[in-house]
């Protein structure tokens, strides 16, 4: 299975987790069963000492590294597959890693674009919403499956850091340590109006039929295509979008009308077309909801310190010099947190043109912090 | 902290094996130590191992903030210009800043941060009153030696300043120099310490 030459996991294939346990969850609901998708690469070591789960964000899913099909390489590689392979910084031949499609996903973990047992229809906008609590607790069904009481390291960035830090605060036995990328302790009054700016371009789309526009056949394509435009462009630094487009002209003049005069426009509007005919507008509420909901600070009278002052795992926090949705300011208050408890923590400011997309992104610095946090320290 | 990210500063090893040892005199088992231009962790590392302290480096060069990390020193990646924001007054019992002083434009400022969130600092810094230093400024050059070991012209130095200097400072600010070692190459010097000392380390507190 190990592509050993080109640093990929090569030919992988999705799993599903079965769960007939309810699982509360905070709002109050309870999901009587459900089911996740996951991928594994690397194997588990005989005291499962070496698994490392990888979480995603906003559109992210299990699919992290590797490929589902040998002549089409390029289009169905995972996410993060250049950081997870054999010799990559997340070294496959040492570890055990983990990709999960978080609870309300559209990948085919249980979310609301799968069928409901009590109705047996499409939840659609009767999936209950979710809190990062949930997708934890939810996960950790999934380590108790695969007989991973003790996770090496739990690592995400944005939403996915969001996880592994609620991860040493529900469980801070079960991992040993947390790496938490281009994250916040909880999301500032700017950062949710870009996520409600994003709602109301799906919930008012005439084809969202309040949720339940599968019975309708249709999807809110033009509310989640407005919806990825605008968190595109917060994801991109302004400095990088003018290297990249600048003013530049898409057909070489203007058109004084209003279809596509700059690059830019284009860009956006394609990107936003793709998105909207592979990711479902539910899940992209619900996900956003998770995200501005997450506070561990509010439940101490909103003393960061003393909401981490539960957490046992050691830290690797990492931020990018030009993210403005997730700044390094707010890496910078988890970090200053956890020196304040005396935990062990390190601090890795990244500088890079791209913005928040840059955790992604294959930096020679940032991979060779992660390579070696995970060849030095956790392994 | 380095000025040049690429370029980590070492003094010659004698200097900067005296200094450590007189830095690490001063700090108790487990206190909490905050060591800023902590370079690739050696000072933290040692006092992680005799003194079982929780100790945190800042560091702002990259090739030095992997090298902690290769040496499982707490590591934290931030510029010192911006000072301390974010700490607690009072977090750690020691903060520490090993021949980095001189480095800093903010220099009140930032001793002004290290003891707000120390309760006491160590600073170390090179004499620019060390009598070789005197010697070369009479004979009309800038000086070059083992504690200011760099040419005018490619200096990480922005600071150049004496004990005396620092002395009279520290009296201005209201710190308190509890104590304070001179060394002429690694050598503790008791007498006329501003002429025969090329590095001094002071111990400060608040009144």
């Amino acid at each position: 299975m190990n592509d050993v030459f080109s640093g990929s996991v090569g030919l992988v294939q999705p799993q599903t987790f079965q769960c007939s346990d309810p699982l509360p969850l905070k709002s109050g609901a309870v999901l009587p069963a459900f089911s996740l998708v996951y991928e594994t690469y690397g194997t588990l070591n005989a005291d499962a000492s070496n698994a490392v789960l990888v979480c995603h964000a906003l559109s992210g899913n299990h699919h992290v590294a590797g490929y589902y099909d040998a002549n089409n390489r390029e289009e169905t590689t995972g996410w993060w597959d250049n950081l997870i392979g054999p010799g990559k910084p997340l070294d496959t031949n040492h570890f055990f890693v983990v990709g999960v499609n978080n609870l309300g996903g559209c990948y085919g973990s249980s979310g609301p674009n799968t069928v409901n047992p009590k109705t047996g229809k499409l939840y659609g906008a009767d999936f209950p919403v979710l809190t990062v609590e949930d997708w934890v607790d939810a996960q950790s069904r999934l380590a108790d499956h695969l007989g991973v009481q003790c996770w090496a390291a739990v690592v995400g960035g944005s939403l996915g850091g969001m996880q592994a830090m609620q991860w040493t605060l529900t469980f801070p036995d079960r991992l040993r340590h947390a790496i938490v990328i281009a994250s916040a302790p909880k999301l500032t009054a700017q950062n949710i109006a870009f996520n409600e700016v994003a709602r109301q371009a799906i919930l008012t789309d005439p084809d969202f039929y309040g949720g339940h526009y599968y019975e309708q056949g249709v999807v809110p394509a033009r509310g989640l295509k407005l919806a990825r435009m605008l968190g595109h462009i917060t994801y991109l630094s302004d400095d990088q979008m003018a290297e990249k487009f600048g003013r530049s002209l898409k057909d070489g003049a203007l058109k004084y009308s209003y279809d596509t005069d700059f690059q830019i426009e284009s860009y956006l509007r394609y990107q936003g077309e793709k998105f909207s005919g592979y990711f479902d507008a539910n899940t992209y509420l619900l996900t956003t909801k998770a995200l501005d909901y997450f506070d561990p600070a509010a439940q101490t009278g909103g003393s960061l310190d003393a909401a981490l002052a539960k957490a046992k795992a050691d830290f690797l926090v990492v931020a990018f010099t030009t993210d403005w949705r997730f700044s390094p300011e707010r890496s910078r208050e988890i970090m200053t947190a956890l020196v304040h408890n005396g935990r062990r923590v390190s601090y890795a400011e990244i500088d890079s043109v791209h913005g928040h997309d840059s955790f992604l992104l294959d930096d020679a610095q940032y991979h060779a912090v992660l390579r070696t946090y995970f060849e030095e320290v956790v392994l | 902290m380095n000025a040049k990210s690429n370029k980590p500063v070492r003094l010659d090893l004698t200097t900067l094996r005296a200094d450590l040892d007189a830095i690490a005199g001063w700090i108790a088992p487990g206190e909490r130590v905050l060591d800023l231009g902590c370079g690739d962790g050696t000072l933290l590392r040692r006092l992680m191992d005799e003194k079982q302290v929780i100790g945190y480096g800042i560091e702002k060069d990259p090739a030095c903030v992997l090298e902690c990390i290769r040496s499982g020193v707490n590591v934290i990646q931030v510029n010192l210009e911006r000072g301390l924001a974010g700490f607690e007054n009072g977090a750690f019992d020691h903060v520490i800043m090993s021949l980095s002083l001189q480095m800093i434009q903010n220099t009140v400022g930032l001793l002004n941060e290290l003891l707000r969130v120390g309760h006491e600092a160590v600073v170390s810094f090179p004499n620019f009153g060390y009598y070789t230093h005197r010697q070369a400024i009479l004979k009309g050059r800038m000086p070059v030696s083992e504690s200011l070991p760099y040419q005018w012209f490619d200096t990480p130095n922005v600071r150049f300043f004496t004990i005396a200097d620092f002395e009279a400072l520290c009296a201005e600010q209201d710190i308190v120099i509890h104590e304070i070692i001179a060394l002429d190459n690694g050598v503790r010097v008791h007498e006329d310490i501003n002429f025969l000392g090329d590095t001094a380390i002071c111990r400060l507190g608040r009144a």
